[in-house]
């Protein structure tokens, strides 16, 4: 890495070299039985520099071919977009626990009695379903070195599992299913099992649903694959810049229900999602999204915090072996106070959603969703009554999260990337067949 | 050190490697990628990447490594034949195939990936022009990308297979705002690796440009069931969600109870319905010689005369279904192992016109322009970038973009024409088990759906 930097500022005034190298291990079952075992390993060098007031860039998995390396690179800063920031020079770090020895030594075998826990339970209840389960482990070395003497160094450990499930009836098909992740091992499969079974029992009877609006309770993984997508285009200061983010000239204003509180996290001890610092050295820290249903900030790189005049919020991401653009870690939405039974207990006829299929396939930067529900329960009289289907739900994020009847008093992680309540929203618009 | 090189060397291994079956697949790869946010350059780069995998099958269990680093290659073996150990406990069956030893050159006449960026740079900023030139458009995107890709497929049965294949993609889309409303429109296109479709799309832009700003006064649909037509771009991912993911045997082959709902001769359309997956026509995103287990690509069709008479297979599934190998089996690269995917699916052409299908609709919808899609197997979703409504077999006024939902198995029945005006679409890239984007291409004529579920207020 030093000799990359070495020979790129030969060619160019500022230069970064980003490595990341990662190892990762895998279980997987398949119909019920253990099917695959997986090793991956992977390293990659990204060289940024800037030449002549440009950026440019190449991404290379063999680091021995520094010349090439540095070649792409400059030839691409011929175009490149015009640099507006500097690199950082040294900065100092929060603390933040990503690394847990033990994950690296937990056996193979261990991993699979895990898997099987995870099948045996679900098939118990539920004779004749049909599992797919996974058991992951792995570690990430991430290093970064820039001509400005800036640099940054973690290890990071992720573990992670997840079943799921389906059951064929005749032409019916149910699925069902849960995950969990963190950076240290987790031995229990009880709360990812246990999250399964309420489904199953849940979707026993079916119901129907009127074409018409109705309240609609998402529990944590509906508020995910229904309302997080167009909130990550909104939040991202890109696309404030742009001027195509519905929210962004109204930093300030009350554009959410007083009670939504949002922040992007990336000090949260030992979850997948943390970092000591961003992509790009940029120390981590929690920002404050909707404070009081006030949009309170946006999340910027280098690069978009200097076209836009403020600061980066330390989320420089490079996804996909990218440029660093920016990129929320993790979204938390804060906890409010009712617990779901009490927001069942309040709807005369209504729906809870838990899986929207396809929701993020509309206008996202408007806010619109629609989607199939995948997994949703009718609420009658205060009670579920069964699992519908054919049924399409449909709304704009801004209305929804403008007006909220309540939020649950308990968060949970989702995917590893959102932590939420469940929310409670007054009328939305449902469609179905029948 | 050069590829063939290294396959030498691990060709030895992977015969000498004690297991029921062994393979492996080397990778070389470069590419680059433009991107515009808006009237700014974005991002511009190349990537060059060299890796590799051991696949290793010991009593039905499979052990895979990836890496690249070329270092140490008897000891990937070594652990992809120890995992698989780990994990066989019943007997391995695989369908039969013979060993190949071919070269199967790109195809291409002029490498993408060569090409200078100054020339690329230059065809987008000529789209991003027409694009500007619309008032109240608030920003656009544009993402190019290109790649070539050598690969080396060795197997213990004694195959050793290079092939090499170009690939372009292009996606535009355009973001129109008026007081804090914002729309957007996209259209995608792709090829094997000719920049020449790329090249040609100013009218098509324009139109984009257009449609973005006028769904600014277009009102949203209104939820319910409608009668459908679907353009031959839309009808493609379909046909691509509603149905080609169901015909994926991996899916199927240790599932009893979808094995019964899918038995062979099943009828689930019209006797007019024909539906074709094959990765032999030449010059499709989709088409290969050989696929990742290398079997020779195959013309498969699913539905005949309205029936279910095939589906798609790896060598694992077919020997499990006791049906003849596809040459289904694909990665997206190196560090994937090969599973059951579409290539290039398509309907086949009918006799009705356009127009023939919208005379007699009362209300309805013409959906076209593809957005997305997903399936569950059984309930699918897609959505149309465009909508028009439909009243006494005209088009009438633009709609918001549409999404469509529907049950697979009762939907296909619910197609009652089917045009005469079959086109391929090559921009879609198709995600599978964290597997994505894949090369494929759908197609389709346009077609009628009755008793579509679509989403609106």
């Amino acid at each position: 890495m030093e000799e990359i930097l070495i020979q790129a500022k030969k060619a160019a005034g500022e230069a970064e070299v980003f490595s990341v190298a990662s190892e990762e291990t895998q279980v997987h079952f398949e119909a019920n039985r253990l099917k695959h075992l997986q090793t991956k390993q992977q390293t990659s060098v990204a060289l940024r520099i800037i030449r002549q007031g440009r950026v440019g860039y190449a991404v290379t998995t063999n680091p021995d071919d520094c010349q090439g390396l540095v070649d792409s690179a400059v030839e691409t800063a011929r175009f490149g977009m015009a640099a507006r920031f500097e690199l950082p020079s040294a900065n100092s770090y929060p603390q933040v626990d990503v690394f847990s020895p033990d994950v690296e030594s937990v056996p193979v075998e261990n991993m699979i009695a895990l898997g099987e826990e995870l099948i045996s339970a679900v098939t118990q209840h539920t004779p004749g379903i049909i599992c797919e389960a996974e058991v992951n482990r792995g570690t990430v070395s991430v290093r970064l070195i820039n001509s400005r003497g800036g640099q940054a160094e973690y290890r990071k450990s992720h573990f992670s599992f997840g079943v799921e499930g389906s059951l064929i009836k005749g032409a019916d098909m149910l699925f069902v299913g849960d995950s969990a992740s963190s950076c240290q091992p987790i031995l229990e499969a009880g709360t990812v099992t246990d999250a399964v079974l309420q489904q199953l029992e849940l979707a026993k009877e079916q119901a129907n649903v009127p074409t018409k609006a109705m309240p609609v309770i998402f529990t944590p993984n509906g508020v995910a694959s229904s309302l997080v997508t167009p909130l990550v285009a909104a939040f991202n200061g890109k696309t404030v810049l742009e001027g195509a983010s519905p929210i962004g000239r109204r930093l300030g204003e009350t554009v959410f229900d007083k009670n939504f509180q949002l922040y992007d996290d990336p000090v949260i001890a030992f979850r997948p999602s943390s970092r000591p610092c961003d992509d790009e050295g940029v120390p981590s820290q929690r920002t404050t999204l909707v404070d009081a249903g006030r949009v309170a900030g946006f999340l910027y790189d280098l690069q978009t915090a200097a076209l836009a005049g403020t600061l980066s919020t330390g989320n420089g991401s490079r996804g996909h072996g990218g440029l660093p653009s920016p990129s929320p870690s993790a979204f938390v939405i804060a906890p409010g106070s009712a617990a779901f039974e009490d927001m069942v207990g309040d709807i005369k006829e209504g729906l809870v959603v838990e899986q929207l299929m396809g929701a993020e396939q509309g206008n996202i930067l408007g806010g619109d969703f629609s989607g199939n529900v995948l997994l949703g329960y009718k609420v009658e009289n205060g009670k579920i009554v069964g699992r519908v289907k054919d049924t399409m739900v449909s709304g704009n994020v801004y209305q929804v999260l403008k007006e909220i009847a309540a939020l649950g008093r308990e968060a949970r992680w989702v995917g590893g990337f959102l932590q939420t309540p469940h929310i409670y929203c007054p009328a939305l618009a449902v469609a179905s067949k029948g | 050190m050069s590829l063939k090189k290294v396959a030498q060397g691990l060709a030895e291994l992977v015969r000498q490697g004690e297991a029921d079956y062994i393979e492996a697949h080397l990778e070389e790869s470069q590419s680059s990628h433009i991107v515009y946010r808006g009237r700014e350059l974005e991002s511009i780069g190349r990537t060059e990447s060299i890796g590799g995998n051991v696949r290793a099958m010991v009593k039905g269990g499979w052990g895979f490594v990836s890496f690249n680093s070329l270092d140490d290659l008897r000891g990937r073996v070594e652990m992809a034949v120890r995992q698989a150990r780990l994990v066989g406990r019943e007997k391995s069956r695989l369908a039969a195939v013979a060993p190949a030893v071919d070269r199967v050159p790109a195809g291409v006449e002029a490498d993408p990936v060569a090409i200078p960026l100054a020339e690329k740079k230059r065809i987008l900023d000529g789209y991003n022009e027409i694009i500007w030139r619309q008032p109240e458009i608030q920003t656009s995107t544009i993402g190019y990308s290109d790649s070539r890709k050598q690969t080396v497929f060795l197997s213990s049965l004694g195959s050793h297979i290079e092939q090499e294949r170009a690939d372009v993609t292009l996606r535009i889309a355009a973001v129109a705002a008026r007081n804090g409303d914002v729309q957007q429109a996209g259209l995608s296109v792709g090829s094997r690796g000719d920049l020449a479709p790329i090249r040609q799309l100013q009218q098509e832009v324009e139109r984009l440009s257009q449609h973005v700003v006028a769904l600014l006064s277009a009102p949203q649909a209104r939820g319910g069931e409608y009668t459908v037509v679907l353009d031959p771009v839309l009808a493609g991912v379909f046909v691509h969600e509603a149905f080609g993911h169901l015909s994926e045997s991996d899916f199927v082959y240790e599932n009893d109870r979808l094995r019964e709902l899918m038995t062979l001769g099943k009828r689930f359309g019209r006797r007019e319905l024909n539906i074709v997956d094959t990765a032999t026509l030449p010059g499709l995103r989709g088409s290969y010689k050989y696929d990742d287990e290398g079997v020779p690509a195959t013309k498969t069709y699913l539905i005949r005369e309205g029936k279910l008479v095939g589906r798609l297979h790896s060598r694992e599934t077919a020997a499990k279904m006791e049906e003849p190998p596809t040459g289904n089996a694909r990665a997206v690269s190196y560090r994937y192992p090969p599973i059951v995917r579409m290539t290039n699916t398509y309907i086949e052409p009918g006799k009705v016109s356009f127009e023939d299908m919208l005379a007699g609709i009362k209300e309805g919808i013409y959906a076209k322009n593809w957005y997305g899609g997903t399936t569950s197997m059984e309930m699918f979703t897609f959505s149309a970038g465009e909508a028009y409504m439909i009243r006494n077999g005209k088009l009438a006024e633009a709609l918001r973009p549409v999404v469509l939902t529907g049950n697979v198995f009762e939907t296909l029945s619910n197609i009652d024409a089917i045009g005469n005006d079959l086109n391929m679409n090559q921009g879609g890239g198709c995600g599978k088990g964290g597997q994505v984007p894949l090369p494929v291409a759908n197609g389709s004529p346009h077609i009628r759906l009755r008793r579509c579920l679509v989403g609106g207020r």
